[in-house]
């Protein structure tokens, strides 16, 4: 497993089935657990990880990355996935997002968009962030919505493994254009961010990585400062 | 033995898995001889009303409906629990088994449809499935319909307004949250069960 800083200088942050395990244990809600590679030589590699990770963790578990078509969804959700996050092949062909739907149900499906702040304008990137579609990110979410996404796991770019707080302008707009919940992700530092991004961002979730993986921000302690800043949570879990 | 039923709607495993690591003997089953000849009968199931029309046409419904007023134990999770209602307005033309009274309605359009996420419980007291759950324990959703709050309800959760999150009459058990992905909270609920 690895993390990296605006979606690149990956750094080892250990084995994807121990972290899950660990971080659900103080208190994690769900593990999303990201592909960023997505090479079809590791595929297998995956699902093992997958497997792994699924055995002993009783708490929502969404995989992505890699995932081109339905036969890759079932294989991911067939090794004990409960829920699958796609970004680049819903870009290409958005009415993947419905075949994966009608199959699987649309609570299983989350679409991902990385998107960046380009001149004003949040543009949706693709390919683990390396190539701009020219898609706008607001748009692009309530067309996800409408083709069937249960949930949007959407990601600042810029803010990606800064620690500099969440992309609450970008969150707020997207989060507001539909009407399935919004993950937030990108730039979660301190217990700080997460209300602000629940508050004046409007998130119904926040992910972070960094943070939790370098064991900077205890997961129990900040849900107890969430808790007591009056943020609805999950406490005590 | 307990056996999970198999009508084809949704993630089995992750049900399985639960049972597994509480110790519990369960098989997963699409079979009505193999389900009649059960101790206790779990019905899980995620996805739209619709897909509960499997169970009419593969003989599963009787099974199940016979199983259950003989007295064994049966868990319906989520969809499998919708299913112990009436019906619902997703998909009106097919009948759930009417063991408690209503019909399962979609939210109202002032929350974010679907409800995805931790709630928490308001827990009947004397439940025999939420036995040791403490108040105000949160519990996994993910679900668009909700079935109405009724004389039998076990736990009430609220998302726009107040639903059934678990019933229970007899040893007739149904909970809308998913157990499997509700932490310790939901193995011991699975527990409590496999204890009945």
């Amino acid at each position: 497993m690895v993390k990296g800083v605006r979606f690149k200088n990956l750094r080892d942050a250990g084995d994807p089935a121990e972290c899950a395990g660990a971080h659900a244990r103080d208190g994690a809600d769900e593990i999303v657990l990201l592909d960023i590679t997505a090479t079809s030589g590791n595929r297998r590699t995956l699902l093992d990880a997958i497997r792994r990770t699924a055995r002993s963790l009783f708490v929502p578990f969404t995989v992505g990355g890699g995932i081109r078509q339905l036969e890759d969804a079932a294989a991911v959700f067939d090794a004990g996935a409960d829920k699958i996050a796609i970004n680049s092949a819903a870009v290409r062909d958005p009415a993947l997002i419905g075949r994966i739907a009608r199959r699987f149900g649309s609570q299983a499906v989350v679409v991902a968009i990385d998107a960046r702040n380009v001149n004003g304008r949040f543009e949706v990137f693709a390919a683990g962030g390396r190539e701009p579609t020219g898609r706008e990110a607001i748009q692009w979410a309530w067309e996800a919505a409408a083709c069937g996404a249960g949930e949007i796991l959407l990601t600042s770019m810029d803010r990606d493994g800064t620690q500099s707080g969440f992309d609450c302008q970008l969150v707020r707009a997207v989060a507001e254009a539909v009407t399935i919940p919004v993950i937030a992700s990108g730039g979660a530092g301190s217990a700080r961010d997460f209300i602000k991004v629940f508050r004046d961002g409007r998130a119904d979730a926040a992910l972070a990585a960094s943070i939790f993986h370098f064991g900077i921000e205890n997961i129990a302690q900040l849900k107890r400062e969430l808790h007591d800043a009056s943020v609805p949570v999950r406490w005590p879990c | 033995m307990i056996a999970i039923v198999n009508y084809g709607a949704g993630n089995l495993n992750s049900v399985k898995k639960a049972f597994d690591y509480i110790g519990a003997d369960v098989l997963v089953t699409a079979r009505p001889e193999t389900v009649a000849s059960a101790d206790k009968i779990v019905l899980p199931g995620v996805g739209h009303f619709s897909s509960l029309q499997a169970l009419d046409r593969t003989g599963l419904r009787e099974a199940l409906l016979q199983s259950a007023s003989a007295g064994n134990p049966f868990l319906g999770i989520c969809l499998g629990m919708q299913w112990l209602f009436e019906g619902s307005e997703e998909c009106i033309e097919v009948a759930g088994a009417s063991i408690f009274p209503g019909k399962c309605r979609h939210f109202p359009s002032s929350v974010k449809s679907p409800h995805v996420g931790w709630n928490s419980l308001a827990v009947q007291e004397g439940s025999r499935l939420l036995r040791g759950i403490a108040q105000e324990s949160f519990v996994y959703y993910t679900h668009t319909f909700y079935a109405p709050i009724v004389t039998e309800i076990a736990a009430a959760s609220e998302y726009g307004l107040r639903f059934a999150g678990a019933v229970e009459r007899d040893t007739i058990f149904g909970v809308q949250f998913h157990p499997e992905k509700s932490g310790d909270v939901g193995l011991s609920i699975l527990k409590n069960f496999c204890e009945v």
